[in-house]
């Protein structure tokens, strides 16, 4: 059956109706673009130093590595799984990286960050297998992996402290360079963000991601390698772990055993404030990388406005359930409003 | 139409077999479908239908025999290949992705792309929407999938076919959820296929359908090809006796009972879209069956009856006095049990005890205090576990240990053990062995014998016709025919149960 005789002209939808799947896409990024804007405009009106350019700096640095980890996470949460062991290779990787220094005291920056990258790769290449290989549910998969990781850690550190002192300054340099009044990590923050948006909104692998997680079963009748597709995000979110760890070394200048612990549910809330679905199928990096702004100052903004410190967890939950609320309330209007537009006979 | 020359069929099964464990789910199947045809399979449930549809999508691998496309033999190992080779499928169960658009649903993995490999999303859109030209159609390429009624998650299967010049085009079933509009609108369109020259398969049970669509008709039967015949030299009787045609035999060892007074009766029970005016009853010693199609709305009345799910009107009474709906507790205390068709999820708790499953409906009578007397559950699960002689190891080992029939057992223990007066068995031998099955059967004979009323809801027609004392026949949500023992026949039966709810109340 090729070429079709006696085509149709091409209809453009030409009716008026909103093409409306972009549509509550967007909606749902500016909400939180919105949200942001709020609580800076506010906090800036209750103490105007808020916008001061230091600051600014300030704040952007610490949401770097947030922002670096919820891409990586939102990969995942996309293809229905998640990682929780990623607070551990942050960890893992950062500490891996004090010590390459310290055994090599001349080794050059970047070899020894990508060594840095290399063990967050390697580590989310052993959830992926696992995930993947024996079809465990990913949250228990990664569990454990959050405990192996993180025992690994203290074993080699054995109760050691790295410092600043024992890494050369071209290093922690990066911590603090800026380009055009940018911090460095921030820019390198950005550039994760928009390659990895560009990749799954562009790419036949980055849509079929989202297929995967969408409906699981309709992705292999469709021929997609599914296996593969949930494999490639925990290597891809291991290595950007890796490199969130070498970027806290550089920064802090000080790793230990600890670093990281317990940071991989701040990653999920981050992900899933910026509207990535837990169950997967839907969100964009770009709404996590917001999530991951937003949560970082909302930190910066309470001590600003006076509120007790001790509430902030409060209100990153509460954030979180009024994402979730949002996001079935926009599926429900969206649900309504599809079942009356069908198709219509021509 | 005009008739066809014969060029190699485009898609041939050659000697196909496929078993899971110990069920043989397709024999030997054969079959020739040509360009230019459209080539009904009928067969009852559990025939080997799907397990076909599957083979040739490239879901399961045939253990032995082949397949061929245009004369070529082909060995599928994934979907994708049936897919390369133009065989296009609609399953029976959704295949859409409901977070995405239409379009990505259509041209998923085959996305057009632009330099760089990128995506091409105009070229997409555009490319949908000239699918949907040809069909006539118009859904907007750029709207999520989610929403879209059965109808037009069918179009967007379609133009996905279409989209990769799919030779071949199995629909499985494809009517079941349409209204009659639709289901034109489907016709027109597997017609106009047909006369460009892709071979349709087209599975359906409604007779009527098959015969106004198709031009030739295979019949199958317990996994093996039964006939293959243009639809002219077909009735719809010798389609029907083709696929029931089997010996019912001792298997179904009814007893004669007496019959009482009524005790269960039900009137004008109506649930908006699920079913409507059922209406029967049912007296001391009886069995009656529910039979029909696999979706006629038969589960449905008897959890409705039951208390489970809501009716919007109709009366429900026992020995009679009504029924309260939507009160599963006041069901069971007028002495009505429900052994539902779903047992590992509905009927048993899987890590509990065989004892403590065989008691649940009892923990009351069991208690004191509120708390379970061990001594006095394990007398009662003893007592109906040795009178239904399941197979147990031990009564405390998890009931997910036994077997199926065993399970069923233990299901119908549990129920038994409230003494009720109304017993309704939904699919009471579902997935269990010939040997076992005699023996719920017997069972559920010799219960009638004691005086229980006996609602048999069954999709296997042997079954109906062995055990029956009166035949419902549901179709589409409205019981179409009510058979004495004496006047049903697989024929009868099958007549009633395709039949189109509309021919009868109009």
């Amino acid at each position: 059956m090729s070429a079709p005789v006696g085509e149709a002209p091409v209809q453009r939808d030409g009716s008026g109706k909103p093409r409306t799947g972009r549509r509550v896409r967007q909606v749902r990024e500016l909400g939180i673009l919105l949200a942001l804007v709020l609580l800076v405009a506010v906090t800036t009106l209750y103490n105007p130093g808020f916008l001061m350019a230091q600051n600014v700096r300030d704040l952007l640095l610490g949401a770097t590595l947030l922002t670096i980890l919820a891409v990586g996470q939102s990969m995942v949460l996309i293809t229905r799984n998640v990682d929780l062991s990623v607070g551990s290779v942050l960890g893992l990787s950062a500490f891996a990286v004090g010590v390459l220094f310290v055994s090599f005291p001349g080794l050059p920056v970047p070899l020894a960050a990508l060594a840095g990258v290399l063990v967050g790769t390697a580590c989310g290449l052993v959830n992926g297998l696992l995930v993947a290989a024996t079809r465990v549910p990913a949250l228990v998969v990664t569990l454990g992996t959050l405990y192996i990781f993180r025992g690994i850690d203290h074993w080699w550190a054995s109760g050691r402290q790295i410092n600043a002192a024992d890494m050369p300054p071209a290093f922690l340099g990066i911590g603090r360079a800026t380009v055009l009044g940018l911090p460095v990590p921030a820019l390198l923050a950005l550039a994760v963000v928009l390659a990895a948006g560009w990749c799954l909104s562009s790419y036949r692998s980055g849509r079929e991601l989202y297929a995967v997680g969408s409906d699981p079963h309709a992705a292999r009748l469709a021929g997609i390698p599914v296996d593969r597709r949930v494999f490639i995000p925990f290597v891809v979110n291991g290595s950007l772990a890796g490199l969130a760890g070498v970027l806290y070394a550089a920064r802090f200048g000080t790793v230990d055993a600890t670093v990281g612990t317990g940071l991989e549910l701040e990653v999920v809330a981050a992900a899933v404030v910026g509207g990535v679905a837990i169950f997967g199928g839907s969100g964009t990096v770009y709404g996590a990388a917001l999530g991951a702004l937003l949560l970082t100052t909302i930190g910066a903004a309470l001590p600003v406005l006076r509120v007790d410190a001790f509430w902030q967890q409060a209100i990153v939950g509460l954030l979180i359930l009024v994402a979730i609320g949002l996001d079935r309330l926009l599926a429900l209007r969206t649900a309504r409003r599809l079942r009356g537009g069908g198709s219509r006979g021509a | 139409m005009t008739a066809h020359p014969q060029p190699p069929p485009l898609l041939s099964l050659v000697g196909v077999t496929k078993s899971f464990g110990t069920v043989h789910a397709l024999q030997g199947v054969s079959l020739d479908v040509c360009a230019g045809e459209v080539h009904a399979l009928c067969g009852e449930n559990g025939a080997g239908k799907s397990t076909l549809v599957k083979a040739v999508a490239g879901v399961h691998r045939p253990d032995a025999g082949h397949i061929e496309v245009a004369g070529t033999p082909v060995y599928f190992s994934a979907p994708a290949d049936a897919q390369r080779a133009g065989v296009a499928v609609i399953h029976q169960e959704p295949t859409l992705f409901p977070d995405l658009s239409v379009a990505e649903n259509i041209f998923m993995g085959r996305q057009p792309l632009a330099r760089g490999r990128r995506i091409d999303r105009a070229a997409m859109h555009a490319e949908c929407d000239r699918l949907f030209a040809r069909l006539s159609v118009r859904i907007a390429p750029d709207r999520p999938a989610r929403g879209l009624s059965i109808a037009d998650q069918q179009l967007v299967e379609i133009a996905k076919a279409l989209s990769f010049d799919a030779r071949v085009l199995v629909m499985d079933e494809p009517t079941a959820a349409l209204s009659g509009t639709e289901v034109d609108r489907l016709f027109a369109i597997a017609r106009s296929l047909r006369d460009r020259g892709t071979a349709v398969v087209f599975i359906s049970h409604r007779f009527d359908e098959v015969f106004a669509l198709c031009d030739r008709i295979t019949v199958m039967r317990d996994g093996r090809h039964i006939s293959t015949d243009p639809v002219s030299d077909l009735s719809m009787d010798a389609v029907v006796r083709r696929m029931v045609g089997r010996d019912v035999d001792t298997l179904f060892p009814k007893e004669d009972t007496e019959k009482g007074r009524t005790v269960l009766e039900v009137e004008v029970l109506t649930r908006a879209g699920v079913f409507s005016d059922v209406g029967f009853r049912v007296r001391v010693g009886e069995i009656v069956a529910l039979a029909g199609l696999v979706g006629a709305g038969r589960s449905e009345v008897v959890r409705a009856l039951f208390g489970v799910d809501r009716y919007d009107s109709g009366t429900v009474r026992i020995a009679g006095s009504l029924l309260p709906p939507g009160r599963p507790a006041a069901a069971m205390a007028a002495g009505v049990a429900l052994v539902p068709e779903d047992r590992r999820n509905q009927g048993l708790v899987m890590e509990l005890s065989t004892g403590r499953n065989a008691t649940l409906t009892r923990r009351w009578a069991l208690s004191r205090f509120g708390l379970l007397r061990r001594r006095a559950e394990e007398q009662a699960a003893r007592f109906w576990i040795e009178r239904l002689q399941v197979k147990a190891g031990s009564l405390t080992e998890p009931v997910a240990t036994l077997s199926g029939g065993n399970q069923q057992k233990v299901v119908l223990a549990k129920w038994l053990a409230t003494e009720p007066r109304v017993l309704i068995v939904d699919e009471p031998t579902r997935g269990i062995d010939v040997g076992t099955k005699a023996e719920v059967h017997r069972l559920l004979s010799r219960l009638a014998g004691q005086g229980i009323a006996v609602v048999m809801v069954s999709s296997e027609l042997p079954e109906v016709l062995g055990m029956a004392d009166r035949v419902l026949v549901m179709s589409e949500g409205r019981i179409t025919a009510e058979l004495s023992r004496e006047e049903a026949t697989e024929e009868s039966v099958m007549h009633a149960a395709t039949t189109r709810a509309m021919e009868v109340s109009g």
